[in-house]
């Protein structure tokens, strides 16, 4: 029997409570054991979730107008400079942005303590931040100095709004060369001492929707333990990437600009971090759910670590260089193993995202599903994609 | 007095060179023992050692070791896992030369055995989260 089901009847079973929700690691079970088109006939949204550093974050803040006004020009938050190229009391602050006179990596791989990330961190926190902020004064907008400490609850808004979140996939990284690097992708021992990667595997959001189509502008997803949106496809968002016969990219690949108002967030599922020798990043929990609209849906978000495949890049040469290529492919099954054997040689991995809490995204948005407290955004246009797809015969 | 001291000492490139334990033994009459090594090839490391000798001859061959730029620290020192902090990302555990830091592969979770620990801070490098502290 062919199955077809529209966003509406899946959400009219939420406000009911009769939706059958199930995670990304559960369905898997499921289709096994009952088959592609039972399951899908059973299972009305699979969630999905990943925690990890986003390499592209940031935040949008509206103080509020001054008395006098101020339009102000030059903005730090906890000495973390904002970009104030907007309107008067607007700013953005940027996760990798540091704080001034960061000595960075003068002396050694530096240790990066504070930045843009910790500034939006503190402020979920419920923490003071202090904003100071310079002018040059204008007939319209006459204060030139003001320094003052903010909550969030006392800013007029905050919002998230991250230009490139939950990369689809991504490289695994190692390091050819005789000496220990830094990275964003960690400490890399030398001689390919060890392997680090970074993605959710088979509970990743992007992984189980391939080729996005059920995910575009106006999704409403879990973003950072509040509810966001994907506003746009996040920046180098590339639908064209090579794809196994699943479907699957075998490299970076698709990718959202996510929003959603800070007030709504947890420091649960939004941390900033200090990477050592490389500088600061946010690391955010997202989670998106997928509709099971009929059973090719179904079918992806079947996907298994096995099924995904990780280029081992070099980020000793090849990368930093720009050097096309890879080292060969492992999957996320053997990756999160903790060991990959490349060449004979067998070598240590570890993630840099969490897992569990992946799971714990996952599990909360069906929960939130399950309870009719969040219903499904159908997207006004999907995510660019490509023209054929691959997987279910 | 005869003592034994259990230490860490963490070196530079620049001074893996010297005879570090040649020196300790003949010129403070040290018995060194070592437990664990691990140099890299940019020639940082460290050495997990046990040092038995005189009480004077102890501090002199510290002292002599510290002018060198050698960072001791004492193998009791503590590092402290704060598992309230802990995202369990696994990061450590990639890096940690003694699984101390490991993770149990069913769950994805991390758990720290500070029985193994040798107290070489690799973590603290490691960890983006700040979530493993050196108890001093
Ligand atoms: S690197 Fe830090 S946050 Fe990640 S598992 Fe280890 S201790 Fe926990
Ligand atoms: S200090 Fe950290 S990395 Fe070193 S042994 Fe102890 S737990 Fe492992």
């Amino acid at each position: 029997m062919t199955i077809n089901k529209s966003f509406e009847e899946i959400n009219e079973k939420i406000r009911k409570g009769t939706a059958v929700v199930v995670t990304a690691e559960e369905v898997i079970e499921i289709a096994a054991a009952e088959g592609l088109n039972s399951a899908a006939k059973k299972i009305d949204v699979v969630t999905t979730g990943t925690f990890g550093i986003m390499c592209s974050s940031g935040a949008f803040l509206n103080f509020g107008h001054t008395t006098p006004k101020m339009r102000m020009s030059n903005i730090t938050l906890n000495d973390v400079p904002a970009y104030a190229g907007l309107a008067a009391v607007d700013c953005y602050i940027g996760a990798t942005e540091l704080k001034i006179n960061d000595s960075c990596n003068q002396n050694g791989p530096g240790k990066f303590r504070y930045g843009g990330a910790h500034v939006i961190e503190d402020l979920v926190a419920g923490k003071k931040v202090t904003l100071k902020a310079k002018s040059y004064g204008t007939d319209c907008y006459p204060l030139r100095e003001l320094e003052k400490d903010f909550t969030l609850s006392e800013m007029r808004d905050a919002f998230l709004f991250s230009p490139r979140n939950a990369y689809q996939n991504y490289n695994a990284g190692t390091n050819t060369t005789d000496k220990t690097i830094y990275t964003y992708m960690g400490i890399l021992k030398p001689n390919m001492g060890n392997i680090n990667y970074s993605s959710a595997g088979q509970l990743s959001p992007l992984l189980n929707d391939p080729y996005y189509r059920t995910i575009g502008i106006g999704t409403r997803i879990f973003l950072g333990g509040g509810v966001g949106y994907v506003a746009w496809p996040g920046t180098q968002h590339a639908p064209a990437e090579a794809r196994n016969e699943r479907g699957i990219p075998t490299g970076g690949a698709g990718t959202i600009a996510a929003i959603g108002n800070l007030a709504n967030m947890n420091t649960e599922f939004l941390r900033g971090v200090s990477i050592i020798g490389y500088g600061t990043s946010l690391a955010i929990g997202i989670g998106i759910p997928i509709p099971i609209l009929d059973e090719e849906m179904l079918y992806y978000t079947t996907v298994k670590d096995e099924d995904i495949q990780a280029p081992i890049v070099d980020y000793g040469t090849a990368y930093p260089n720009a050097e096309p290529g890879n080292l060969g492919y492992a999957s996320y099954a053997e990756l999160k193993s903790g060991e990959v054997t490349i060449n004979g040689k067998k070598i240590k991995t570890a993630p840099l995202s969490s897992y569990s809490k992946a799971k714990q995204v996952a599990e909360t948005l069906k929960q939130w599903i399950k309870d009719g407290e969040f219903e499904l955004g159908q997207p006004t246009q999907t995510l660019p994609s490509v023209k054929d797809r691959r997987g279910l015969k | 007095m005869s003592i034994k001291k259990r230490l860490v000492l963490h070196f530079s490139a620049d001074i893996v060179d010297k005879p570090m334990v040649f020196t300790l033994v003949k010129k403070y009459n040290l018995v060194p023992n070592i437990l664990q090594a691990e140099i890299n090839p940019e020639k940082e490391g460290y050495l997990v050692m046990e040092l038995e000798g005189d009480k004077d001859d102890v501090a002199l061959g510290l002292g002599w070791l510290e002018s060198c730029g050698v960072e001791l620290s004492e193998l009791g020192e503590r590092i402290i896992w704060n598992e309230e902090i802990c995202t369990h990302c696994g990061a450590c555990t990639g890096i940690c030369p003694t699984e101390a830091l490991s993770m149990a592969r069913s769950e994805m979770k991390v758990s720290f055995n500070s029985e193994k620990c040798i107290a070489c801070r690799m973590c603290l490098a490691a960890c983006s989260f700040g979530a493993v502290q050196v108890n001093f």
